[in-house]
C-alpha cells in the first residue's frame, strides 16, 4: 500500500486543481463552471486525505475536513443550481456574459 | 405684582394673537384690539407710577430700586446665572409711563392714519411687539436682559421701517438702520462682557453697588486693568456708550435715523422720536452711578452729546422733507440729554445733569411725538413729505395747526411750555459745570427755535398751494391724540421733576432763576422772529441767504457728506481691502480644497470603474491572481 509515494498523489491533486481552474476561467456555461469548482474542491480533498495519511497517520483531522468539504460542496451545488435555474428563467440563458446588469 | 408683569406681557400676547390670526380674523378689528390692550397697559403703568412715587418706592424719603419679580432663567453655575426680572426705580417707572402713554397715542392715531391699509393687522402686531420689547428694556433688572430687549427693539424697528416693503428706499433704510445699530450693539456686547467679567455679576443693582464703590475689590480690579493706556472701566463704559450712541443716533452713528423716516409716520413718532431712540440715554442713566465715577467716560458722553446736538441742528435748518427736519431735531434734542448726563456731578454729590436729562427725555417724548403725529396728519392730508408742497394750511387744519404750534413752542423752549423747564434745567446744570458747553447749548437752542419755526411757517403760512380737498383734516382718532399730547406738552413742565427723579433717589428742590432764563428765552425768540421774517410770506430772502452762504449751505444740505464718507469707507476701503481678499480666500482656498478632493475622487473612480466588469470570471481571476501574489510574497519575498 505504501508503495505509492506522496509526491505522486500531490501531482494528481495539483493537476486536478489546475484543470478545474482552467475550466473555471475558460467556460462561459455556468453548469460547466460549477463542475470546475467541484474539481477544485476534490483536489483539495485529496490533499487533505493524503497529508493526513502520510504525515500524521495517528490523527483524523484531515479526514474530518474532507467530510465537511463534501457536505458544504453538496449544499453549494444545490444553491448554485437554484441560482442557475432562476437565471435561466429571467435571461433564457445560462451564459455568464449575458448577466452583466451589475456592471458599474 | 402680577399686574406689573402684565404691563409688558399684554402687548406680547396681543402680538402673538394678531401675528398668527390677525389677517384671518382681525383684519378690521386689529386696531381696536391693539388699542384696547395698550390702554390697559397704560392704565396699569400709571397706577404703578402713582403707587411707586406716592408710597411703595419710598424708604425714609429716598426712592429705592426695588425688584418685585425675579426669575432664575439660566442657572449655569453657582456664580453665573442669568435672571429675568423687573426693576422698579424712578427712571424705569418714568419710562414706563412715557412708553405706554406715547404708544397709546400712536395706537389711537394709527386707527385713522393706517385705515384701509392692506397689512393693517400686521402693522398693529408689530406695534405691539415694539411696545413689549421697549417695556421689557425699560424694566430689565440685569444687563443681559436689557441686551435681549435691546436687540428686540432693534428688530421691531427694522420691521416697522421696512413696513412698506415694496418700496425700495424703505427696504434700504430698514437694512441701514439694522446694520448701523447692530454694529454699535457689538460694542455694547463687549462692554457688557467686560463689566460683568470684572464685577462678577450681571444684575444691575449688584453691579452698580460693586463698581461705584471705589473701595470694593471689583472696582479696584477693573480700574487697575488697563488696555492701550485707558483703564478697563473706561473701555467698558465707552463701549456701552457706543451701543447707546447707536440706538440714540449720536454722531457718528446717526446716519440711520433720517433714513428711518421711510416707515409709517406714527411709527416714527413712537420709535424714532419718543421711545426707542432715547434707549441709549436710558442705558447711560441706568448705569449712571458707574459712569459718574469715571471722568473720561463722562467727557466722551459730554462732547459727543453736545457735538451731535449742534451738528444736527445745523443740518435741520436746510432739510426740506418735514420728517427729516424732525429726525434731525430729534437727534439734536437727544444730544442735549446725552451731554446733560455727561456733566460732572457737583461736589455735594447731586447730579443736576442727570435729573435735567431725564426731565428733558420726559417732556421731549410728548412734544416730539406730537410733532411727528402732526406731521403725519399733514402728510395724510397733502400726500407729500416735501415742504414746498405745503403752505397756508392753518385755516384748513386748525386742530393740527394749534397743536403743532404748541409743540414748536415747547421744543423752542418758550415759557410756559414743557420744553422750557427741562431745557432750563439742562442749561443750568451745564452753566454750573462746564461753561463752553453751556454756550454751545445756548446757541443750539436758538438754532432749534429757528428751524422749528421755519418748518412751522413753511407748513402753515406762506402762500396757499392748490389742494384737492377730498377729505377734511382727519377723523377724530387722529385729532384726539394731537389734542391730548398738546395738553401734556403744556402741563408736563410743571411737574416738580427733581422731587421724584434724581441720581441717588433723594428728592431735591430745583429752583429756576428768572435772571438766568433771560438769555435762553431771548435767543429762542430771536430764532423764531428770524424764521418768521424769512418764511412767513413767500419771498426770495431764503434763496438769497442760501446763495450767500454758498458752500456751507450746500454741505449742510448734503448732511455734511457723512453718508458719502461712510459709503467711501465701506465700499472702497472695507470691501476692497477686507471683503474681496476674504471672498477670494473663501472661494479658492476653503471651497477649493473641498472641490479638489471631490473632483480627484471622481476622476479616480472613472479610471478604475472598468475593473468592475460584472463578469464573474474576471473577478475570479483577480481573486486567484491576488492569492498567487500573496503566496509569492509570503513564500519567497518575506524572509
Amino acid at each position: 500500500m505504501s508503495s505509492v509515494p506522496l509526491e505522486h498523489i500531490l501531482f494528481v491533486s495539483t493537476a486536478l486543481f489546475f484543470i478545474g481552474m482552467y475550466g473555471l476561467f475558460t467556460r462561459r456555461n455556468l453548469i460547466t463552471m460549477l463542475m470546475s469548482i467541484e474539481l477544485i474542491l476534490n483536489s483539495v480533498n485529496i490533499n487533505f486525505v493524503a497529508f493526513n495519511k502520510y504525515l500524521w497517520p495517528g490523527k483524523l483531522d484531515g479526514i474530518f475536513f474532507t467530510l465537511f468539504i463534501i457536505t458544504i460542496a453538496a449544499a453549494e451545488a444545490a444553491v448554485a443550481i437554484a441560482i442557475i435555474i432562476n437565471l435561466y428563467r429571467s435571461h433564457h440563458s445560462i451564459d455568464v456574459e449575458d448577466a452583466t446588469e451589475m456592471k458599474y | 405684582m402680577l399686574l406689573l408683569a402684565l404691563i409688558p406681557l399684554l402687548p406680547l400676547a396681543c402680538f402673538v394673537v394678531l401675528g398668527l390670526f390677525g389677517k384671518k380674523y382681525f383684519s378690521q378689528s386689529a386696531g381696536w384690539l391693539g388699542t384696547l390692550v395698550l390702554a390697559t397697559s397704560a392704565i396699569l403703568s400709571l397706577y404703578t407710577a402713582f403707587n411707586y412715587f406716592s408710597d411703595s418706592g419710598k424708604d425714609n424719603g429716598v426712592y429705592q430700586a426695588i425688584v418685585p419679580v425675579q426669575l432664575n432663567w439660566l442657572p449655569f453655575t453657582s456664580d453665573l446665572s442669568i435672571n429675568l426680572g423687573i426693576l422698579l426705580d424712578p427712571i424705569s417707572v418714568m419710562m414706563l409711563v412715557v412708553v405706554t402713554v406715547v404708544s397709546l397715542m400712536v395706537h389711537i392715531f394709527s386707527l385713522g392714519y393706517m385705515k384701509g391699509e392692506e397689512r393693517f393687522a400686521t402693522y398693529y402686531a408689530f406695534l405691539s411687539l415694539f411696545t413689549f420689547s421697549m417695556l421689557g428694556l425699560v424694566l430689565s433688572s440685569n444687563i443681559f436682559q436689557i441686551y435681549i430687549f435691546w436687540e428686540l427693539v432693534g428688530v421691531s424697528s427694522f420691521l416697522l421701517i421696512g413696513f412698506y416693503f415694496n418700496k425700495a428706499t424703505a427696504v434700504a433704510a430698514s437694512k441701514k438702520a439694522f446694520i448701523v445699530t447692530r454694529f454699535a450693539d457689538f460694542g455694547f456686547l463687549i462692554g457688557i462682557l467686560v463689566l460683568s467679567y470684572y464685577s462678577n455679576t450681571l444684575d444691575f443693582k449688584t453691579l452698580i453697588e460693586r463698581l461705584s464703590d471705589p473701595a470694593s475689590a471689583q472696582s479696584q480690579a477693573i480700574g487697575a486693568a488697563s488696555f492701550l493706556g485707558a483703564s478697563a472701566l473706561t473701555w467698558a463704559l465707552a463701549l456701552v456708550f457706543m451701543g447707546g450712541a447707536g440706538k440714540s443716533a449720536m454722531f457718528p452713528l446717526h446716519i440711520w435715523l433720517p433714513d428711518a423716516m421711510e416707515g409709517p409716520t406714527p411709527v416714527s413718532a413712537l420709535i424714532h422720536a419718543a421711545t426707542m431712540v432715547v434707549a441709549g440715554v436710558y442705558l447711560v442713566a441706568r448705569l449712571f452711578p458707574v459712569f459718574s465715577t469715571n471722568e473720561s467716560a463722562l467727557m466722551l458722553i459730554r462732547y459727543i452729546g453736545i457735538f451731535s446736538a449742534f451738528f444736527a441742528a445745523i443740518i435741520a435748518c436746510t432739510q426740506t422733507d418735514i420728517k427729516r427736519v424732525l429726525a434731525y431735531s430729534t437727534m439734536s434734542q437727544i444730544g442735549y440729554m446725552m451731554f446733560a448726563l455727561g456733566l460732572i456731578p457737583a461736589t455735594d454729590g447731586h447730579a443736576a445733569g442727570f435729573t435735567a436729562s431725564m426731565f428733558h427725555l420726559f417732556t421731549h417724548a410728548f412734544f416730539k411725538s406730537l410733532l411727528f403725529l402732526g406731521a403725519g396728519a399733514i402728510i395724510h392730508y397733502i400726500h407729500s413729505n416735501e415742504m414746498r408742497d405745503m403752505g397756508g394750511l392753518r385755516k384748513l387744519m386748525p386742530v393740527t395747526h394749534i397743536s403743532f404750534l404748541i409743540a414748536c413752542l415747547a421744543i423752542a423752549g418758550i415759557w410756559p411750555f414743557a420744553g422750557f423747564f427741562s431745557k432750563e434745567e439742562i442749561l443750568h446744570a451745564a452753566y454750573q459745570s462746564d461753561k463752553p458747553i453751556y454756550f454751545i447749548a445756548l446757541i443750539t437752542g436758538g438754532i432749534t427755535a429757528f428751524y422749528m419755526f421755519r418748518l412751522y411757517f413753511n407748513i402753515f403760512w406762506g402762500h396757499e398751494q392748490k389742494h384737492s380737498h377730498a377729505h377734511g383734516e382727519g377723523p377724530l382718532s387722529m385729532k384726539l391724540p394731537l389734542i391730548l399730547l398738546a395738553i401734556l406738552s403744556l402741563v408736563a413742565g410743571f411737574i416738580p421733576f427733581s422731587h421724584y427723579v434724581t441720581a441717588d433717589g433723594r428728592p431735591v428742590e430745583s429752583h429756576l432763576d428768572l435772571l438766568f432764563s433771560i438769555a435762553p428765552l431771548l435767543i429762542a425768540v430771536t430764532g423764531i422772529l428770524l424764521a418768521g421774517w424769512l418764511y412767513k410770506k413767500a419771498n426770495d430772502k431764503p434763496a438769497r441767504l442760501a446763495a450767500t452762504l454758498g458752500g456751507l449751505y450746500q454741505s449742510a444740505y448734503k448732511k455734511f457728506y457723512i453718508d458719502e464718507i461712510y459709503l467711501f469707507l465701506t465700499k472702497n476701503i472695507l470691501f476692497n481691502l477686507v471683503g474681496r481678499p476674504a471672498a477670494w480666500f473663501d472661494r479658492h482656498i476653503v471651497d477649493g480644497t473641498m472641490n479638489w478632493l471631490a473632483s480627484t475622487t471622481g476622476k479616480l473612480s472613472v479610471r478604475i470603474k472598468g475593473l468592475q466588469s460584472g463578469q464573474v470570471q474576471s473577478y475570479a481571476l483577480y481573486f486567484f491572481g491576488g492569492i498567487a501574489a500573496l503566496g509569492v510574497i509570503f513564500i519567497y519575498l518575506w524572509k
